[in-house]
C-alpha cells in the first residue's frame, strides 16, 4: 500500500480507492457514509436556521439589539471547533446512557448548530436591514401593515443575503462534520480520522476528495436553488448584473 | 485552571507561540498573494468571473480534507506545520481576492480623475491613491480571516501538529475539561489580538478617516 507519496501517485491512490468495490458496500461504506454526512449536516442546519433567520428577521425588522447580536455572531466565529466539539463531548456523553449514538450524535449537533447560527443570523438581519428605506417607505404609503412589509417587501429583498448565509453556514457544517469523527460520530469524516490512526493514506485523501466534492456539489445545488427562488426583480437578471452581493463581504460588514 | 496553565507552562506557550505563527503566516502570505490577483481582477473584466469563482471552489474544501491531501501534493510529511500554512493561505487569499477586487473598485471615480489631474498614474496612482482608499475593506476582510484562521489552525491537532488544539485532544483522550477550556479562552483570546492589531493597523494607516469624522 502506498505510503505518503508524489503527487501524481494521490490521483492514483483515490482512483484505486473508489473503484476498489468492497469499499462501496456495508456499515463503513461510501453510500452509508455519506448519507451519515448528509444527514448530521442537515439536521443540524435546519435546526440552527429555524433559530437564526426568524431571529434575523425580527432584529432586522424592529431593529433592536442588533449590537448585541452582531457582537455574539462574531464572538463565535472566533470560537475553535475542534474545542468546542471536545468540550461538549466531555459535558455531555457520561449523561447519555444506553445503545446508539446518541452520546457522540447529540454534543457534534450542538456543536454545528452552534457554528451554523452567525452565518444566517447576521446575514439575515444586514439583509433586512439594507433594504432601501424608499422601498419600505413606499411599501407603508401603500397601506402595508408592517408585518406585510416584513414579509412581502423586506423578504424578498433580502432574499440574495439570506440565501448568501444559509450556503456559508451549509459548507461550514459540512466541513465541521468531518471533525466530528473524532469523537466517533459516523460520517465520511471517518476515513479521514481512521485512515490517519491505520496510516491508511489512500482512504485518508478518497476521503478528503469526498468531502470537498460533497461541499462543492451542495454548494452548486443551493446556487441553483437561489437562482430560481430570487425574484428577479431583485437580482436585476433583466439587465446586466450589478455588483452581485456576496456572502465573504457581507460578513466582512458585519 | 489557572494551575493547570502553572503546571504546563513552557509547553502551553511554545503551543501559544505555534498556533499564533501558523495563524499569521497564512495571512501575510495571502495577503501578498491577493494583492495582485485582485488588483487583475478588477482591472480586466474578464478576470473577476473566473478569480473569484476559482477562490469561491477553494474555500468549499473542508480543512481537515486539504490538511490530509496537501502532504501527498507537495511531498511533505503530514505532520510537517508548512501543510498547515499553505491550507490555510489557500483559504486568506480566497477570501481576500474578492475583497481586494471589491475594493479597489469602491474607489470613488471623481478621487481617480482628482489623481490622474494631479499627475498620478499607473502603479504609482495605485499604490499611493487607490490602496490606501481600499484599505478598510482590506482590513476588514484581513479581520475575518485571521480569526477564521485562528480557529481552523486548532483542526490540524487531530493530525498531530503541535498548537493550542493539542489542548483539545489532550483533554479528550483525558476525559478532562479543564485543558480544554484552556485552549478555548487562549484561542478566542488569540484572535481578539490578531483582530485588535488588525485594526489598530488599519487605523494608523487611514489617518485621513479620523481627521474628517464629524464631532
Amino acid at each position: 500500500m502506498a505510503k505518503g507519496g508524489a503527487a501524481g501517485m494521490i490521483v492514483t491512490d483515490v482512483a484505486n480507492w473508489l473503484s476498489d468495490p468492497a469499499n462501496w458496500t456495508g456499515q463503513n461504506g461510501v453510500p452509508t457514509r455519506l448519507l451519515q454526512h448528509l444527514q448530521y449536516s442537515l439536521v443540524a442546519l435546519v435546526i440552527a436556521a429555524v433559530i437564526a433567520i426568524p431571529l434575523g428577521l425580527l432584529i432586522g425588522h424592529t431593529r433592536r439589539g442588533t449590537f448585541a447580536v452582531v457582537a455574539i455572531a462574531n464572538s463565535f466565529r472566533a470560537l475553535p471547533t475542534v474545542g468546542l466539539l471536545t468540550f461538549f463531548y466531555i459535558l455531555i456523553s457520561p449523561h447519555i446512557h444506553g445503545t446508539g449514538n446518541a452520546s457522540y450524535f447529540i454534543p457534534s449537533e450542538i456543536v454545528l448548530i452552534l457554528l451554523a447560527i452567525p452565518s444566517m443570523l447576521s446575514n439575515t438581519y444586514a439583509g433586512i436591514e439594507n433594504v432601501d428605506p424608499g422601498v419600505k417607505d413606499a411599501a407603508a404609503g401603500m397601506g402595508m401593515r408592517g408585518s406585510q412589509v416584513l414579509w412581502r417587501v423586506e423578504l424578498p429583498n433580502a432574499l440574495p443575503l439570506i440565501f448568501s448565509g444559509v450556503r456559508s453556514s451549509f459548507l461550514q457544517v459540512i466541513a465541521t462534520a468531518t471533525v466530528t469523527a473524532y469523537v466517533g460520530l459516523g460520517g465520511l469524516g471517518r476515513y479521514l480520522i481512521d485512515g490517519l490512526a491505520q496510516q491508511d493514506y489512500p482512504q485518508m485523501a478518497s476521503g478528503a476528495v469526498l468531502v470537498a466534492v460533497l461541499a462543492l456539489l451542495v454548494d452548486l445545488l443551493l446556487a441553483l436553488v437561489q437562482r430560481y427562488a430570487v425574484s428577479r426583480g431583485v437580482t436585476g437578471r433583466y439587465r446586466r448584473p450589478a455588483a452581485p452581493v456576496e456572502r465573504i463581504t457581507a460578513e466582512a460588514a458585519a | 485552571m489557572i494551575s493547570y496553565f502553572q503546571q504546563h507552562q513552557s509547553q502551553i506557550l511554545s503551543w501559544l507561540g505555534w498556533h499564533a505563527r501558523l495563524s499569521a503566516l497564512p495571512l501575510l502570505f495571502g495577503l501578498i498573494l491577493a494583492l495582485p490577483l485582485g488588483w487583475l481582477a478588477r482591472r480586466y473584466r474578464w478576470a473577476y468571473p473566473p478569480l473569484v469563482g476559482i477562490a469561491g471552489l477553494l474555500y468549499t474544501i473542508p480543512s481537515l480534507a486539504l490538511f490530509i491531501v496537501l502532504p501527498g501534493i507537495l511531498k511533505t510529511k503530514i505532520l510537517d506545520p508548512t501543510n498547515v500554512v499553505v491550507a490555510l493561505t489557500i483559504y486568506t487569499v480566497a477570501l481576500l481576492v474578492r475583497v481586494v477586487a471589491d475594493g479597489l473598485a469602491a474607489v470613488p471615480e471623481d478621487v481617480l480623475q482628482a489623481a490622474t489631474a494631479m499627475g498620478y498614474r499607473g502603479f504609482g496612482r495605485l499604490v499611493r491613491v487607490e490602496l490606501p482608499i481600499a484599505v478598510p475593506v482590506i482590513g476588514a476582510g484581513l479581520r475575518v480571516a485571521a480569526v477564521s484562521n485562528v480557529s481552523l489552525v486548532s483542526v490540524s491537532a487531530l493530525i498531530g501538529v503541535p498548537e493550542l488544539g493539542q489542548l483539545f485532544t489532550n483533554g479528550f483522550q483525558l476525559a478532562y475539561q479543564t485543558p480544554i477550556l484552556l485552549g478555548i479562552v487562549l484561542s478566542v483570546l488569540l484572535a481578539l489580538a490578531f483582530d485588535t492589531a488588525i485594526q489598530l493597523f488599519t487605523r494608523a494607516l487611514t489617518p485621513w478617516r479620523r481627521a474628517v469624522r464629524p464631532a
